[in-house]
């Protein structure tokens, strides 16, 4: 029992209040958003250093034991994932007032943000089923309010749909928590993990955790029920764009990564097979997308649905060494997404447009722009010695062992066509002569390039010094193929 | 009683799908709210049905009635009134924005 279990929901939602009363005073906003932050980074690596240290912290909510309240448990994998949460909150919160805001930084902006970190946070950390659903709402709201600041004809239009396939899988959500609820009589998470193991009939189970999948697989943006994203996400601000790549899509996957690894792990056989497919689907129509535009931002967002197809394979394989590479792979992603996104907004700005075929002999006029385009193309296809490669690696490995072979094939080739999506960007935005686009003048970048900066170097230093990252990532890996430890620890038998 | 709810709740979740896939913004808003309902009533009957028992266990008391799906509805319909809300305060801008509320005019162009 520790109160720091609920510190990482708490802070940003009371940043969120705090900042709601400073709206219009622009200046103040923007001083407490990036304190406010970095008070969030500092509590969750607290929380990260106590987890490795003393093990899972779990709070039960207005004290009622286990399986009748409410549970909110930090284990390993939460507490990494809320950790580089909080990094990229930092990124962004010194980002956004140089991201050209402008008017749309006084229509509650700061608030919404703070908002959407406390319900990604919440989702990460909270144990029981139906208290995710809740805060898979609270980060909803606060995402149809950001993805629509400024109210352009082309973004109400996508946020509408956006809203309307949320809505949707939000109530297939209620509707596979009750199934679960008439099957097991429970919806916390530990307690349905051990009923599951001991049902007689266990048809109706697997029946309900594919639903569960198609929930979740919406969230994410997996083949087939991608379609949603990419013109979604190219339509806000690019500080928006780089929070919902780097945070939304990847709610759904963990949530994935929860229910698969934790609960319906009976038929593994059945299930995690066709999550193999999925996730190999998933690569090829992802990359296919991101090859068919020269729109810069819908190349970006098109490249979300391959890593998260990486990411399941992990799941799909389900053994320790391929879910060693999911975890690192996930981390991996959420930093070099958000720094991507906002990578891809400075451009964009710079530029003028978002239209490859307009632009050209960017590097003249800014050669830091394009040497950091140059090291993310290559950390996003997993090139040695960056952070994907380690990811790439474990996991191709793991569907070795596994005997996948099909599934390393397309892998493979997804990377390589991957890294042509993104060195397209390069080749024909920097490469060129200095008067490919007139005579442009000089735009200041200060204050955009120092997060890009920051979030790359980690993504750097994850890859380069993975001796001390993978010992984690292993570790969470044994964890997660263990239900038992989570089972025990929540319930305390 | 339970057979009869969730032959209810069946017709209430083909209504709202025929009406999400309907063209005009009304409809899937109206959808939208159909779907929520049909759920509803299906987390209520996963409790199993009863009238007359106390929602409590209490010394002596054998037969009660659950109450944990009603502390579950409650939480869903006060969300989903609020996204209802925001969805219609959006579908009304989006089609004062865009001067149609087909949905077929409002799917956008390639590279936009």
């Amino acid at each position: 029992m520790s109160n720091l279990a609920v510190l990482p929901i708490i802070l940003p939602l009371v940043a969120a209040i705090i900042l709601i009363f400073f709206n219009s005073k622009v200046h103040v906003s923007r001083a407490l958003t990036k304190v406010f932050s970095l008070v969030g980074l500092g509590l969750t690596g607290y929380i990260m250093w106590e987890v490795i240290n003393n093990g899972t912290i779990i709070m039960e909510t207005g004290d009622w034991i286990a399986p009748y309240g409410i549970v909110l448990v930090v284990d390993s994998l939460a507490a990494v994932l809320v950790l580089t949460t909080n990094i990229i909150a930092v990124a962004c919160a010194f980002y956004a007032p140089s991201a050209g805001l402008g008017e749309k930084e006084k229509y509650y902006f700061y608030p919404f943000f703070f908002f959407l970190i406390s319900g990604v946070t919440g989702a990460f950390i909270t144990g029981d089923l139906f208290n995710l659903f809740v805060f898979f709402e609270v980060l909803l709201m606060a995402s149809y309010a950001l993805i629509v600041l400024g109210g352009d004809k082309v973004q109400l239009r996508e946020s509408l749909k956006y809203l309307l396939i949320n809505l949707f899988s939000s109530m297939l959500f209620v509707t596979a928590i009750a199934f679960v609820y008439g099957a097991l009589g429970t919806v916390n998470m530990a307690q349905i993990a051990q009923r599951v193991q001991e049902a007689d009939q266990q048809g109706i189970l697997t029946t309900v955790g594919i639903l569960l999948f198609f929930v979740f697989a919406t969230k994410a943006a997996l083949f087939p029920l991608y379609y949603w994203l990419p013109k979604s996400y190219v339509v806000p601000n690019p500080v928006i764009s780089a929070l919902f790549g780097a945070l939304l899509t990847k709610v759904g996957i963990y949530s994935i990564f929860r229910v698969f690894t934790l609960i319906f792990v009976h038929r593994v056989e059945l299930t995690h097979e066709i999550f193999i497919w999925f996730a190999g689907l998933s690569m090829i129509f992802g990359i296919i997308g991101a090859l068919s535009t020269s729109n810069i931002k819908l190349i970006v967002a098109y490249n979300i649905i391959p890593a998260i197809g990486f990411i399941l394979l992990g799941i799909g394989v389900m053994n320790e060494t391929a879910i060693s590479g999911s975890v690192y792979y996930l981390i991996h992603d959420m930093v070099i997404k958000s720094a991507l996104f906002l990578l891809v907004g400075v451009i964009t700005y710079v530029a003028g447009t978002s239209d490859l075929k307009k632009m050209g002999g960017l590097i003249h006029t800014y050669p830091l722009l394009g040497w950091l385009l140059f090291i993310s193309a290559f950390v996003l296809a997993g090139i040695p010695p960056f952070s994907g490669f380690i990811g790439k690696l474990l996991l191709l490995q793991g569907a070795f062992e596994g005997e996948h072979i099909m599934i390393i094939l397309i892998g493979l080739l997804t990377s390589l066509l991957i890294l042509y999506s993104v060195a397209k960007i390069f080749i024909n935005a920097f490469w060129g002569d200095k008067d490919a686009m007139g005579q442009i003048k000089k735009k200041s970048t200060k204050g955009m390039v120092a997060p890009i900066v920051f979030l790359l170097s980690l993504s750097v230093i994850m890859g380069v010094g993975a001796e001390y990252f993978y010992p984690v990532a292993d570790s969470i890996a044994a964890y997660l193929m263990d239900p038992q430890i989570y089972i025990d620890s929540v319930l305390k038998e | 009683m339970e057979i009869i709810i969730l032959i209810l709740s069946g017709i209430l979740f083909a209504t709202a799908i025929y009406n999400l896939l309907q063209k005009q913004l009304l409809r899937i808003v109206i959808g939208t709210a159909l779907l929520s309902h049909g759920a509803h009533l299906f987390i209520l009957t996963m409790g199993k049905l009863k009238t007359g028992q106390p929602p409590i266990l209490t010394d002596g008391v054998s037969e009660y009635t659950d109450p944990l799906p009603q502390a579950l509805i409650l939480t869903s319909i006060v969300i989903s009134f609020g996204v209802t809300s925001l969805l219609l305060v959006l579908a009304y801008r989006t089609t004062q924005e865009n001067k149609t509320d087909n949905m077929e005019q409002l799917r956008g162009k390639a590279n936009e």
